[in-house]
């Protein structure tokens, strides 16, 4: 069935702070086979410019795509999770998510479209410090595959 | 941000290292538990032939975060990346085997974007058993 077009543009509310640890990262950066210091010397990174480790550039997905969740599990939208496949990412970044951040997602419908039989919604993440400051946006573009016949 | 290539040391077409990337189903295994994404289909033979998957396949995020190393490992500061997007146009199929499977990925400047702001968009070329996995894969970075 396709989605409800009127659902564009809704906001919903903020997500609980997630502190971004340093240990987190470090597993995240070796799930990867990074090696990058920047990701694990907290000295290294900060000859780069950074006040302490970063984190890879994907790393904020797992953060975001939680927060999606609010939109994917939201009953009066009623996407069906179990035929969504991921069709597009993107990320913005103000600058790079960093130890010790505690960063909230806002989430919105940015879009909703029917083609050939399949939903498509694009979520768009907007991820804040502490500090109320802009970090990054991530722009989730999901699929609904079309229901099989019969 | 300290990007360790230049601004005006690099013109459109400028190649940058190319690099591949195994992916056995351990590594899913621990992407999985890192990223916190535990859908089956990346681990679960079973289960993912049963949703019409040739076999398990990788994490899209995985083939995302291993595609943009040719980038960070190219300018060296990550926090240089600007903007990074994908689209996911074929799956990473990793087989129960010793080898698994291997992502290799190429990137060129295709663009300089802003003399001032001293950024390019890199486009990225990531591909697996002959396949393109990733679509409009570019990222802006600020360089030096």
């Amino acid at each position: 069935m396709a989605l409800d077009p009127s659902y564009v543009g809704r906001t919903y509310p903020p997500t609980d702070p997630y502190e971004v640890g340093r240990e987190k990262i470090r597993e995240f950066a070796e799930a990867i086979g990074e090696s990058n210091p920047a990701y694990t010397d907290t000295e290294a990174a900060k000859a780069l410019g950074h006040p302490d480790v970063i984190a890879p550039p994907t790393f904020v997905f797992a953060i975001t795509f939680k927060a999606a969740g609010q939109v994917i599990a939201d009953p009066q939208l009623g996407l069906d999770f179990s035929r969504v496949v991921h069709g597009d990412q993107k990320f913005s970044y103000t600058r790079p998510v960093r130890s010790g951040d505690r960063l909230t997602v806002t989430s919105t419908i940015e879009a909703i479209k029917s083609m050939a039989g399949n939903d498509i919604i694009d979520i768009r993440g907007e991820v804040h410090d502490e500090a109320g400051e802009h970090v990054v946006t991530a722009l989730t573009k999901l699929v609904a595959r079309a229901a099989e016949e019969g | 941000m300290t990007a360790k290539i230049s601004y005006d040391a690099v013109e459109v077409g400028t190649e940058l290292p190319a690099q591949s990337f195994p992916v056995s189903r351990a590594t899913l295994v621990q992407y999985a538990g890192a990223s916190g994404d535990f859908n089956p289909i990346h681990w679960n033979e079973k289960f993912a032939k049963e949703v019409g998957l040739p076999d398990v396949i990788a994490h899209g995020m995985f083939t995302m975060a291993e595609a943009v190393r040719v980038v960070t490992d190219w300018v060296g500061d990550p926090g240089a990346v600007a903007e990074y997007g994908v689209r996911f146009t074929k799956p990473v199929v990793v087989p129960n085997d010793e080898t698994g499977a291997l992502i290799e990925v190429s990137g060129k400047v295709a663009a300089k974007l802003d003399d001032d702001d001293r950024t390019v968009r890199v486009d990225l070329t990531a591909m697996s058993a002959g396949q393109k996995v990733l679509g409009m894969a570019r990222a802006v970075v600020r360089l030096a």
